[in-house]
C-alpha cells in the first residue's frame, strides 16, 4: 500500500501527465510519435492492451464514420446544399411530385456534427500520445506501468474528475454547446421565412445580416434600438427595485420593535411559493381590460362604468404595469434572500452609529446598504443577467403587446429575448434570431464579465476553506 | 422617548399590514374564483354570486382536449427522471469543481459563466432540430423522454450553489480520511454527500419543481400533442380564446391544485436553501 503511493507520488513529481501536445512530440520516442496517428500504439506495444484497444477503437470508429458519411457531410456544410426541391411530373400517377433535394437544415447540423467529432478525436489524438508518452517516461524510470485495473482503480483517485465529470460534459455538449454553434453559424446564413427548408435552400451570406441589423434607417435597425433601450431600462430598473423595495422590507420585518416575525415573512414567502407561471398567468387576467382591477377602479368611481385602465394595451401604462408586478414578484425573493445576511452585520456598526446620532436613514446608506452590496454584489449580477433573458415575466403577461406597426415583428414591451422568439417560432427568421442571440451574448458577456471579475468571490474562492 | 418608539412601531407594523394585503389578495383572488359557481370568463363583480367544488370535480372529469389528470401524471414522471439525471450531474460537477484541483477546471467555470450567457432557448431551435434528426421527436412517448433530456441535459453547468455549499465543508475532514486510506470516490460518497443533506435536498426539489413550471421549452417540444402536454402548457392552453369562456373556473381550480403541493415543496426548500447558502459544518 505505502510503496504505491509513494510511486503514485514520484509520478506526480514527474509530471509527464502535465505536458503539451508539443512536448510530447519533442520528448517522445517514435513509438509515441507515431501514437498520434495510430491510436493506443504505445500502450499496446507495452503491454496496456485493453486502454490500447479502446484508443484504437475509436479510431476505427471515426474513420468509418468519416468515410461512410462524414466526408459528405462537410462538403455539404460548405455549400449548404446545391439540390433544390422540384417537381416532377408523374405520367403513371398524373401528378406532379416532389423531387427530394438537399436540405440546407440537414446539411448544417451534421456538417456541425461532423465538426464536433474530428475536434473530439483530435483531443483523443492527443490523449492517446500523452498516454504513450507516461508510458514511455514510466519504462525509462523503470516505474511500474499500470495495468488496466490501475486505470479503473485511478478512476476513483487521482483521475476521479475525469469520472465524475464525463457525463455532465457529455450532456452539457449535446444539448448546450452543438445546439450554440448551430445557431451562431445559422446567423451567417440566410435562413429567413423565404428560405424555408426542405422546400428551398439557404445559403452563406456572411456578415449581411448583422449589417442589416445595424444599417441607418431600416426597418430591423428602427426596431433593434429601441428593444434594446427598453431591455435595458427594464432590466435596471427591474433589478434595482426589486433589491432596495426586498431589502428595506427585510429590514422592516428583522427590526427590534416588530413582532410576529415569522407571521410576516410567511405572509410575503406565499406569494413566491406560487409557481411563478401561475402568477403570472392569472396577473394577466386580474389586469384584464375586465379584469377585477378594472372593475374595482369602477365600483369605486375613478373610472367611468364602461371604461378601462389599458394595463396592457398602452405602451406606457404597459411598461408601468409589467415593473410593478414584477415588484410584486420579485421583492418576497429579495426579502428571502437578504434576511440571513442582514442579521450578520455586526451590531457594532450599529451601536456605534446610533451613538454618532446618526437616524435610520443614514444607518441605512452608510452601514447596511454598502455592507449588503459587498456580499451581494454577485447576486445581483446574476438577477441583472437575469432580467435581461427574462423571458417568462413579459412573454406571459403582455407576450411583447401592445405591438407596433414601426417595428419589425416587435411590441412595444419587448425585451430582445421575447423578440428572439417571436422572430424564430413565429416569423420563421432564424437568422435574425440567432444574431439577436448573438447581441444579447455580447451584451451580457461585456457586463457581467468585467464586473464579475472584480468580485472578492471570484478573486479568492478559497477564502473561507 | 417612549411615545416615539410606541408610534413608529405601529406605523411600521400597519404598513407590513398594509404590504400583506397587497401580497395575499392575488392570491385569496386566485382561490375565490376557483370556487366561483358561475362560469363564463370575466365578470362585472369581485365577489362570487355562488360557491361550488364543481370547479375541482370536472377538471379530473377530463375530456379529450382538456385532460387536467393525465397532464398531471405527466409531469410528475417527467419531474421524477429529469431531477434525479440533473441532481446527479449536479452534485458530480459541483463537487469536481469544488474539491479537486486539475488542469481544465478554471477554464471550465469560464466556459459555464460564457455558456450561461447566451439566451437560453436560442439554442432551443437547435436542440429541437437535433432531436427531431435522431428520431426521438416520432412520437408522444418519445417526446416526454426528449423532455427529460432537454431539462437536464445542460444541468451540469448550473453547480454554483451546491459548489458554494461544498466550498464551506473543511478541508481538514477530507484530508482526515485520506490519511485513514480512504479514496477520493469514498471521501466524496461517504463523507461529502452525508454532509450535504441540505443542499442535495435543494437541489433536489428546485430540479423537480423546474418542469412544473416551465413553458417554453414544453411547448416547442410537444407542439399539438395536447393528451402528453405538462401542466403548464396545459393550463396555458385553457386560457385560450376558443376555451376560455368555459374554462376560466376551471383554470383557477388548477391553479390552485398544483400551486399546494409546489408551494409545500418550496417552504420545505427555504430551510435548505438558508443552510445551504449558511453552510455546512461551522469549523
Amino acid at each position: 500500500m505505502k510503496t504505491k503511493k509513494k510511486e503514485a507520488q514520484s509520478a506526480v513529481a514527474g509530471r509527464p501527465g502535465d505536458s503539451n501536445a508539443i512536448q510530447v512530440w519533442k520528448d517522445g520516442d517514435t513509438t509515441t510519435r507515431l501514437s498520434y496517428f495510430v491510436f493506443g500504439l504505445g500502450n499496446l506495444v507495452n503491454k496496456q492492451i485493453v486502454r490500447g484497444l479502446l484508443f484504437l477503437i475509436m479510431e476505427i470508429a471515426y474513420l468509418a464514420y468519416l468515410f461512410s458519411f462524414g466526408i459528405g457531410a462537410l462538403g455539404n456544410f460548405m455549400t449548404l446544399g446545391t439540390v433544390e426541391q422540384g417537381q416532377v411530373y408523374n405520367e403513371a400517377l398524373g401528378i406532379y411530385e416532389y423531387s427530394t433535394g438537399d436540405n440546407s437544415m440537414l446539411c448544417l447540423l451534421y456538417g456541425v456534427i461532423t465538426i464536433v467529432l474530428t475536434a473530439a478525436i483530435l483531443f483523443i489524438a492527443y490523449m492517446s500520445a500523452k498516454s504513450a508518452y507516461c508510458t514511455q517516461k514510466r519504462k525509462e524510470k523503470g516505474q511500474h506501468i499500470p495495468s488496466f485495473m490501475d486505470d479503473l482503480r485511478s478512476l476513483k483517485e487521482e483521475n476521479l474528475h475525469a469520472f465524475l465529470l464525463a457525463m455532465p460534459i457529455i450532456g452539457i455538449i449535446c444539448f448546450t454547446i452543438v445546439p450554440l454553434i448551430f445557431m451562431i453559424l445559422i446567423a451567417f446564413t440566410s435562413y429567413d421565412h423565404e428560405h424555408q427548408p426542405p422546400g428551398n435552400l439557404f445559403s452563406w451570406v456572411g456578415l449581411d445580416n448583422f449589417k442589416a441589423m445595424f444599417s441607418q434607417g431600416s426597418a430591423l435597425a428602427s426596431t433593434f434600438w429601441p428593444v434594446l433601450t427598453w431591455t435595458l431600462i427594464w432590466a435596471v430598473v427591474a433589478t434595482v427595485s426589486c433589491y432596495i423595495l426586498g431589502l428595506l422590507l427585510a429590514i422592516l420585518i428583522n427590526r427590534k420593535g416588530t413582532r410576529g416575525k415569522g407571521f410576516w415573512r410567511f405572509m410575503f414567502v406565499l406569494s413566491v411559493a406560487v409557481p411563478q407561471f401561475v402568477t403570472l398567468l392569472s396577473m394577466r387576467t386580474i389586469f384584464n381590460a375586465n379584469g377585477p382591477v378594472n372593475v374595482l377602479l369602477r365600483e369605486i368611481g375613478l373610472i367611468g362604468a364602461t371604461e378601462s385602465i389599458p394595463f396592457f394595451t398602452n405602451s406606457l401604462y404597459a411598461k408601468i404595469t409589467i415593473i410593478c408586478i414584477n415588484i410584486w414578484i420579485g421583492v418576497p425573493f429579495t426579502m428571502l434572500s437578504t434576511t440571513g445576511i442582514l442579521q450578520n452585520i455586526p451590531a457594532e456598526l450599529y451601536e456605534a452609529a446610533k451613538i454618532d446620532g446618526a437616524n435610520s436613514a443614514t444607518i441605512f446608506w452608510k452601514i447596511t446598504l454598502p455592507y449588503m452590496l459587498f456580499i451581494m454584489t454577485p447576486n445581483l449580477i446574476t438577477s441583472f443577467t437575469g432580467n435581461i433573458n427574462n423571458f417568462n415575466v413579459i412573454f406571459l403577461l403582455s407576450g411583447g403587446g401592445p405591438d407596433s406597426l414601426e417595428y419589425y415583428y416587435a411590441g412595444k414591451t419587448d425585451l430582445l429575448v421575447t423578440w428572439l422568439y417571436r422572430l424564430t417560432i413565429t416569423q420563421k427568421d432564424y437568422n435574425l434570431g440567432a444574431v439577436i442571440g448573438i447581441l444579447v451574448f455580447i451584451i451580457l458577456a461585456v457586463l457581467s464579465l468585467t464586473t464579475y471579475r472584480r468580485t472578492g468571490s471570484y478573486k479568492d474562492e478559497g477564502a473561507f476553506q | 422617548m417612549k411615545t416615539k418608539k410606541f408610534i413608529t412601531n405601529t406605523a411600521c407594523h400597519i404598513l407590513l399590514a398594509v404590504l400583506s394585503v397587497i401580497w395575499v389578495l392575488p392570491i385569496f383572488y386566485v382561490i375565490l374564483t376557483s370556487f366561483r359557481k358561475e362560469g363564463g370568463s370575466y365578470k362585472s363583480y369581485i365577489w362570487p354570486r355562488g360557491f361550488t367544488f364543481d370547479n375541482y370535480i370536472n377538471l379530473f372529469n377530463g375530456n379529450s382536449s382538456i385532460n387536467f389528470t393525465r397532464w398531471f401524471t405527466n409531469t410528475f414522471v417527467i419531474a421524477i427522471f429529469s431531477t434525479i439525471l440533473s441532481a446527479f450531474f449536479v452534485l458530480c460537477v459541483s463537487y469536481v469543481m469544488s474539491r479537486l484541483r486539475f488542469k481544465m477546471r478554471k477554464k471550465f467555470m469560464n466556459i459555464a459563466l460564457i455558456l450561461g450567457m447566451f439566451p437560453g432557448f436560442m439554442s432551443m431551435i437547435a436542440v429541437y432540430y437535433i432531436l427531431k434528426g435522431l428520431g426521438l421527436l416520432e412520437t408522444g412517448v418519445l417526446k416526454q423522454i426528449s423532455l427529460v433530456l432537454v431539462y437536464s441535459g445542460g444541468a451540469g453547468l448550473g453547480f454554483y450553489m451546491a459548489k458554494g455549499f461544498f466550498d464551506t465543508i473543511p478541508k481538514s475532514i477530507d484530508e482526515a480520511a485520506y490519511i485513514d486510506g480512504a479514496t477520493k470516490w469514498d471521501t466524496f460518497i461517504r463523507i461529502t454527500i452525508p454532509l450535504s443533506k441540505p443542499i442535495i435536498t435543494y437541489t433536489l426539489i428546485t430540479t423537480f419543481m423546474g418542469p412544473w413550471v416551465d413553458y417554453i421549452f414544453a411547448k416547442v417540444i410537444m407542439g399539438n400533442e395536447t393528451p402528453y402536454y405538462t401542466i403548464a402548457i396545459g393550463l396555458w392552453t385553457m386560457l385560450e380564446q376558443e376555451f376560455v369562456e368555459y374554462y376560466y373556473t376551471q383554470f383557477y381550480a388548477g391553479c390552485v391544485i398544483i400551486s399546494i403541493p409546489i408551494a409545500i415543496l418550496f417552504l420545505m426548500t427555504q430551510k435548505c436553501y438558508v443552510e445551504g447558502v449558511s453552510g455546512a459544518v461551522k469549523g
